[in-house]
């Protein structure tokens, strides 16, 4: 783990917790740290490859980070996404940077 | 029964593309697609995102990419299957295949390419538990014969534009028209949903925000729904329950096809030209791996193009070919057009 690097705990679509390092050095969002960890089968997560248009991503957050706002692609696509809860966001729209750091994240079910 | 030298499952931008490196080599087309339009995800999902890493094009919006290609293939008049997905797979004891589609259509070829992306789009199903004892009894999650609908209170859900355009077309058809969102704001084109709020203040569409269905009331039919609007929730009558909420890719029947599938994708020798594990069978672009695969559309170009090759050699194992630049050989359509580089004029020096 170098300087840059951070913690987030994602539990996985069985409920398995995963403490994994994530990068805030290489513009990376939370989408494609789940994708690089393979904690998803490919092609179940990240389908429209990050651009806010298909909640495959979605992710509920369960510790008190202060997050950025939603922008409005995030929440037009969270209102036609599927096992919405008040905490969800899309991962894709979620920047890895310092201040996530313990970041914690379940999984929202396969559509 | 369709008849074509390479027949391609998916005619997204390697699909498309493939049509174009075959016809160099004389070889015809036809594409089957899920979809009404050919450009897959570049036109079902992001037709207006801008693409930054097609080689040559600094920028290029995904629309306009399809409709480069299609103008790119079009003197190799490439046939199309669109709407249907590819359903079975029989081969034959010469080898050669025969793909029928969902509608029943068959299609017969020497070599498949199976450039389906991340598979066939199938429509999202909404989350509501008794769902599915209803579908095709009054819930229908695609429109396929507004007909079905004159007379009928209809209740759609969903805040896109197939929400917003279909919720405008039915006001002339159906006796009412109800569109039900979890939000006040709606991400459609700007004119639907201008055209909707007049519509709403004209008393021709009833609209429901914010609000979700949660559950379907009926016996044999639909006669209702439940709505849950801030945390009441209320029975509200309709005869049909449309829920668009877009569409999904799923691999679907081609994972039965026999294939070897890895990682929801389809091994291919990437040593050589991206067969599968049948002879005669290919698989391009997103829906293949490999190691060191990457999902792009110029990945999915480049293999295309070898893929091609492969099969050339496989319909003509003894033929004698070498690849010929269009720099050189122009391109030579079915439709009698060639286009070639004009030949430079010698002058003598005097």
């Amino acid at each position: 783990m170098e300087d840059q690097d951070i913690i987030i705990h994602i539990i996985d679509r069985d409920g398995v917790s995963h403490d994994v390092v994530a990068p805030t050095d290489m513009n990376m969002n939370l989408m494609e740290v789940i994708r690089s960890y393979e904690l998803a089968p490919e092609g179940t997560v990240g389908i429209c490859g990050g651009m806010a248009m298909c909640a495959s991503c979605q992710c509920y957050i369960e510790s008190d980070h202060q997050l950025p706002e939603m922008n409005d692609d995030e929440r037009a696509m969270l209102a036609e996404a599927f096992h919405v809860l008040d905490t969800s966001r899309l991962g894709c729209q979620l920047a890895i940077r310092p201040a996530l750091n313990g970041l914690k994240v379940a999984m929202a079910p396969e559509d | 029964m369709i008849k074509t030298d390479i027949l391609i499952i998916g005619a997204g931008p390697t699909g498309l593309f493939t049509v174009f490196e075959a016809g160099l080599l004389k070889l015809k087309c036809h594409l089957i697609d899920a979809l009404p339009q050919p450009g897959g995800q570049c036109s079902e999902i992001y037709p207006k995102k801008p693409i930054y890493d097609i080689p040559a094009f600094p920028e290029i919006l995904a629309g306009d990419l399809v409709n480069n290609l299609m103008k790119q293939i079009e003197s190799f008049q490439p046939g199309f299957t669109l709407g249907e997905r590819a359903q079975t797979i029989q081969t034959l004891d010469d080898g050669t295949f025969i793909v029928t589609t969902n509608k029943g259509t068959q299609h017969h070829a020497p070599i498949v390419a199976i450039a389906g992306g991340l598979g066939s789009f199938e429509p999202r199903k909404p989350p509501i538990s008794n769902i599915t004892a209803f579908e095709d009894v009054g819930v229908e999650y695609i429109i396929r014969d507004p007909e079905l609908y004159r007379d009928k209170d209809v209740l759609i859900a969903g805040g896109g534009d197939s929400a917003l355009d279909w919720s405008i077309f039915l006001t002339d058809i159906a006796s009412s028209v109800t569109l039900v969102h979890r939000r006040n704001e709606f991400r459609g084109a700007l004119d639907s949903v201008e055209k909707v709020q007049e519509l709403k203040n004209q008393g021709k569409i009833n609209l429901i925000t914010p609000a979700e269905v949660v559950g379907i009331v009926g016996e044999d039919y639909v006669t209702g729904v439940m709505l849950k609007q801030a945390d009441a929730i209320s029975e509200r009558p309709c005869d049909h329950f449309i829920p668009l909420f877009g569409l999904a890719p799923k691999l679907g029947p081609i994972g039965d096809w026999g294939l070897e599938i890895e990682k929801n994708a389809i091994k291919v020798d990437n040593t050589l030209d991206y067969q599968t594990n049948i002879p005669g069978i290919y698989a391009i672009g997103d829906v293949n791996t490999y190691p060191g695969k990457l999902k792009l559309i110029l990945c999915g170009f480049h293999e295309a193009t070898l893929m091609c090759q492969s099969a050339y050699k496989r319909i003509f194992p003894d033929k004698r070919y070498v690849l010929k630049y269009t720099t050189v050989g122009g391109v030579e359509g079915f439709d009698g057009t060639k286009k070639e580089a004009p030949k430079a004029v010698v002058k003598a020096i005097n």
